[in-house]
């Protein structure tokens, strides 16, 4: 069977086809992580340079058949301290998103149709913070270019749900020795370009796994920009699905 | 005027004890740091200046027009290897009017075990039940702060054992109460208060046992696919009392608070259908005079990135309906509320949600407006405002229709 998923002579491929391929080879490459727990510090920058800064840590599950579970709960600010998001992200249709509120101890079920919000005040949409499924884009192999050094190629990648995405398209730097992500230019519905996302500081864990150290999202569009510094990726720590249940939203520190 | 400006002078005395405390605070986070580097001890929490200042004169005797106060909640927080945990969440708060309203409380005093197929949690805690945004029907194991805020989600700590089991058929939470905790009502020089003061020294229970009565409680909830699903029981004193009026030895009239014996089945539903958030809460009592259903249902609505701003504006309507309609004393018997959630996302997270509640039988209507945002990385600025209109003689909130205020807070996060 996987011979005639992957066709053997590249010259029979379509720029669609190759860009589905390219982005069917990353997600493979990244199968079989299971779980693991980071810690996110994100600094949020406007335009005269004033900063604030939240710290998140965040644990992911690796659904099979299904988009990812994931969970992250605030340290600071201080005064959303313990505040948490539950999301299962699938691979079609809309996620299911919990928010709890340490305060009231509350549990609110969120919608998660509109995916163009900002997560936290910052520049990074809820779309580009969600797990990506393949199926969420259609793809399209645009060239191969040299990126940073690093031979790469560029896809542009065309959201599914474009009612409410905020994006008509995305253009994605992928390394060809790694298949990683290394930039992506975001274009808005005017089809304008709206942001740039730059990955730095990619490291392999287990063996098999790269994450970055650093993500950079600037606004072209406002001037601001949000930068991202991941810590303490620990992988396979025997996350459970009874981790990602509403219980332990309210349990979350 | 003279009025704001006295508030003011109260604000700006608890916001400068406020600072005071600050400083002790950042002393004793230091040295906690310097003593102590590898304590597993987690201390976090909030103090806050608040002023109230009140549009109208006074209309019962004793009340103190405006006022100022000062309040402190720390969060002492241990996790053993085992992923259990201890909790101690104390609250206490000092108000420059109403005796009543200085006061303090165990939000929190528990243990949590955690097994593979269980948690218990042992002690003092909080629960919160429900789905809609303006009035919490479902919601009972806590009994309301009511001198901490008029809606109704400040509670006070509850003594339980609460055993909760998941599994892939929902979650049963089984709780014991073995304590009861009366409701909080102001004093005489506080304002947002019925003609008489509630006598809550005199406060009566249905059983012998008063409040060491052991309550139960069972609640059952599950989510399939887009619907959340929650299913309760509760069999004990009830957490809202019946006002009593009579007079006392002397002669003189006097509110006299009694909790009953009842039996209440709850249901709260909520369904996400794209931007539509629909929600129901329903229930049922006995044991309070007649036996009654009560329902509040709705739905929010949410404009995300409006006009590419990056402002969410949501819009909430609910109704609430009581099956005791006008005879009984509840707030709303039969009452639309139209709402309006404003987030500006950020990065001072400010927010801002107008409520306009409407009786559908009489002209009586209540605006209730918040608004927050964060000041720097460790202060909250916050602001609430209630008018209170037309309220016919019969309507409970006709006592407070001269108690339009402005609520100003600032707390310091640690």
């Amino acid at each position: 069977m996987s011979l005639f998923l992957f066709p053997l002579t590249a010259a029979s491929e379509t720029a669609e086809e190759k860009g589905l391929s390219i982005a069917r080879q990353a997600d493979i490459r990244d199968e079989g992580f299971s779980d693991y727990t980071s810690e996110m510090m994100m600094t949020l920058k406007n335009k005269h340079g004033q900063k604030s800064e939240r710290k998140i840590r965040l644990k992911t599950l690796e659904v099979d058949n299904d988009g990812d579970k994931s969970l992250s709960i605030f340290d600071t600010p201080r005064d959303v301290k313990g505040t948490a998001f539950l999301t299962f992200t699938h691979k079609t249709g809309d996620d299911d998103q919990w928010l709890y509120l340490p305060a009231l101890k509350r549990v609110k079920r969120i919608s998660s149709r509109n995916k163009s919000g900002s997560f936290m005040g910052s520049e990074f949409a809820y779309e580009d913070i969600a797990s990506q499924e393949i199926e969420k884009y259609t793809y399209k192999w645009i060239r191969d270019e040299k990126y940073k050094g690093q031979d790469c190629f560029v896809v542009e990648q065309y959201p599914v749900d474009k009612k409410n995405s905020g994006y008509t398209k995305q253009v994605a730097w992928i390394d060809k020795a790694e298949y990683r992500v290394e930039k992506v230019e975001y274009y808005d519905r005017k089809k304008s370009h709206l942001k740039t996302l730059t990955v730095d500081g990619y490291r392999k864990y287990l063996d098999k796994y790269w994450r970055p150290d650093e993500m950079y999202m600037v606004n072209h569009q406002n001037g601001k920009s949000t930068k991202l510094i991941w810590s303490d990726y620990k992988f396979k720590v025997g996350l459970k699905d009874s981790d990602f249940s509403k219980n332990s939203l309210k349990r979350a520190r | 005027m003279r009025a704001t400006l006295a508030a003011l002078t109260l604000f700006l005395q608890s916001a400068i004890t406020l600072l005071s405390a600050v400083t002790l605070l950042s002393a004793i986070t230091l040295l906690s740091a310097v003593t102590s580097p590898a304590s597993a001890l987690e201390v976090s929490g909030y103090v806050e200046a608040e002023g109230s200042a009140f549009l109208q004169d006074p209309l019962y005797s004793g009340e103190v027009r405006d006022s100022g106060s000062f309040s402190a909640q720390p969060e002492f927080y241990h996790e053993f290897k085992d992923g259990s945990s201890l909790t101690f969440v104390p609250f206490a708060r000092v108000d420059s009017a109403d005796d009543r309203r200085s006061h303090w409380d165990i939000r929190e005093l528990n243990y949590l075990y955690l097994a593979d197929n269980y948690e218990v949690r042992a002690g003092i805690g909080k629960v919160f039940w429900g789905v809609t945004e303006f009035v919490h029907l479902v919601d009972i194991i806590n009994q309301t702060d009511f001198v901490e805020s008029i809606n109704f989600e400040e509670k006070l700590g509850q003594p339980m054992v609460n055993l909760s089991i998941p599994g892939a058929w929902g979650v049963l939470d089984l709780f014991a109460l073995p304590y009861f905790r009366e409701r909080t009502f102001p004093g005489r020089k506080g304002r947002l208060r019925f003609p008489l003061v509630v006598d809550t020294d005199k406060a009566r229970y249905e059983s012998p046992d008063k409040e060491r009565h052991v309550d139960f409680a069972v609640r059952y909830s599950k989510s399939i696919g887009d619907w959340d699903i929650g299913l309760s029981h509760f069999s004990g004193t009830g957490r809202e009392p019946t006002i009593i009026m009579e007079l006392n030895a002397r002669g003189r009239p006097v509110v006299i608070p009694y909790y009953e014996l009842i039996n209440q089945t709850g249901l709260d539903l909520q369904l996400v259908a794209g931007e539509w958030v629909w929600k129901l809460e329903a229930i049922y009592r006995s044991g309070q005079g007649e036996s009654f259903y009560s329902a509040t249902g709705g739905f929010e609505y949410t404009f995300v990135n409006v006009l590419e701003t990056g402002i969410d504006l949501g819009i909430v309507g609910e109704w609430i309906y009581d099956d005791r309609g006008e005879n009984a004393v509840v707030i709303f018997d039969n009452d639309g509320v139209l709402g309006l959630r404003l987030s500006l996302n950020d990065a001072a997270s400010t927010e801002f949600l107008a409520g306009l509640i409407q009786d559908a039988s009489s002209s009586s209507r209540a605006l209730r407006v918040e608004a927050s945002r964060r000041l720097g990385s460790s202060f909250k600025a916050s602001i609430e405002a209630w008018a209170f209109f037309d309220a016919p003689e019969e309507d409970i909130l006709y006592s407070l229709r001269d108690d339009d205020f402005v609520k100003l807070e600032l707390a310091y996060y640690y």
